[in-house]
């Protein structure tokens, strides 16, 4: 069974219907017990990095997923805000502190507006490192939907999985063992988004 | 080509005007013609590669607004592409119900002329690449230009570039600009005005209204600087389909998703 945690940020609908199309069990899951008896969890998210931290801490969300996850090696997606939220700290409106799995921070992006809009909305092509699990059966200049004004900076560079490039290369994916995570949107990204949903739940674990 | 060198893709969008759970489309938002389900239409635009969909409800009634929530959650439980949804957003409630039956972003036009507080309430709270600031706007006869509220019908005293700067300071994401005049009329789109509002703001800028060939599509991106063009008569009343549209848009050196 498929967990997606709803901790009151974002679109779960569209995670959990294209779980589904995929033939898998997913449940929308409202509290952190729903971790116990999950094969994979799933972390999706929309919406400002503080209020999720403070929602994921408040409900006791950080406590499961680091017991499930970090020390259960549960198989895990985190999705846009999702994957955002694994860095050490995030920059959206106030300094605030992260999940930590991922070593490293978030960042606005700083770009010349008359060049390049923010948000990045819309689709955009990856480029993912050799043999990255996620990706496999893509061919080159597969499109994924992005929308997003913040992205990740990677510490250690061998956390990322794909490149996107907008103005300049930014994590479009990262894995680190069993932790997955995209910027962008697989349950948004039509028929390349179902394949990474598809090779995510293919890996069962180390 | 170089990573660098990759740039975000220009979308098409089809737009898809809803009262009382039917598609409909008319001209300069009157005369309205039915032209089918919502949902069967969504299916045929996602299997012809639209790069997303926008849902615009008119339907006059409060009441009836289910049926949107329950349009958007059907299509969403086979169309795996974002959604914009709108028409008649009052409140954070109402953007929070679309958002949970599956929208990805909210437009928002005569809420947020009344209440500008409330768009920027709304982009802190659901994050500012949830809002869309859905701009109506007329040319009038005297060649100024104004914005309209309540579906058309009521013009305000604003000039559509400078509402359009006020809706990029209140938060929104992205800007959905529509000609009120040129609306199926099959006329091109206002150019210079998409071109100024597109080059003034930092959101990316979908135009809309007079799309009604394909030599359109591409003045829009290529003299409109537009990032997105929303679609209505084009594909609800000729035989163009996205994918057809992506295809003369490569050729004539645009950069779309084409055939994924």
């Amino acid at each position: 069974m498929i967990a997606i945690i709803d901790y009151g940020m974002g679109n779960l609908l569209s995670v959990l219907k294209a779980f589904e199309h995929l033939g898998e069990e997913a449940r929308v899951i409202a509290t952190p017990a729903g971790l116990a008896e999950a094969t994979h969890v799933v972390l999706p998210g929309v919406g400002a990095f503080p209020d999720a931290m403070a929602a994921l801490n408040k409900n006791g969300w950080v406590d499961a997923m680091q017991r499930e996850v970090v020390e259960g090696g549960k198989p895990f997606l985190g999705v846009c805000l999702g994957m955002q939220l694994l860095a050490e700290f995030g920059e959206e409106n106030v300094h605030c502190p992260g999940l930590a799995w991922i070593r490293g921070g978030v960042k606005r992006f700083v770009l010349n507006p008359k060049q390049y809009k923010v948000p990045h909305v819309g689709w955009n092509e990856i480029t993912p490192v050799d043999d990255s699990l996620l990706f496999r059966g893509l061919g080159p200049g597969a499109t994924f939907y992005f929308v997003h004004s913040y992205h990740m900076i990677c510490e250690d560079t061998a956390d990322i999985a794909a490149y996107c490039d907008y103005g300049y290369p930014f994590p479009a994916a990262i894995r680190r063992g069993n932790i997955f995570a995209t910027q962008f949107h697989p349950e948004k990204s039509q028929d390349n988004g179902l394949k990474v949903l598809e090779n995510f739940l293919a890996y069962r674990g180390a | 080509m170089t990573a660098g060198e990759r740039m975000l893709k220009k979308r098409l969008i089809p737009k898809l005007l809803l009262k009382e759970g039917r598609t409909v489309k008319g001209v300069a938002f009157q005369d309205l013609r039915d032209v089918g389900n919502p949902v069967t239409n969504a299916r045929i635009y996602n299997a012809q590669g639209a790069d997303e969909l926008i849902f615009l409800d008119i339907t006059a009634s409060q009441e009836k607004r289910n049926i949107l929530y329950d349009i958007i959650a059907r299509t969403a439980e086979e169309c795996f592409m974002p959604f914009t949804a709108g028409g008649g957003v009052r409140s954070l409630e109402d953007v929070r119900q679309l958002l949970l039956a599956g929208a990805d972003k909210v437009s928002v036009n005569t809420a947020a002329v009344e209440h500008p507080e409330f768009m920027r309430e709304a982009a802190q709270r659901f994050g500012r690449q949830c809002m869309v600031g859905a701009v109506d706007f007329k040319k009038e006869s005297n060649g100024e230009y104004r914005i309209y509220t309540h579906g058309g019908t009521v013009q305000v005293e604003k000039d559509p570039l400078a509402w359009c700067h006020e809706l990029q300071e209140l938060g929104v994401g992205e800007i959905l600009l529509t000609s009120i005049d040129r609306d199926g009329t099959n006329t091109g789109l206002d150019l210079d005005l998409t071109r100024n509002v597109a080059d003034a703001v930092d959101v990316p800028v979908i135009a809309s209204g007079g799309v009604g060939s394909l030599a359109h599509l591409a003045e829009g991106f290529k003299d409109g600087h537009a990032s997105a063009l929303a679609v209505g008569s084009l594909f609800h009343f000729t035989d163009q389909s996205p994918i057809k549209c992506q295809f003369y848009l490569k050729g004539e050196g645009v950069d779309v998703r084409v055939g994924q």
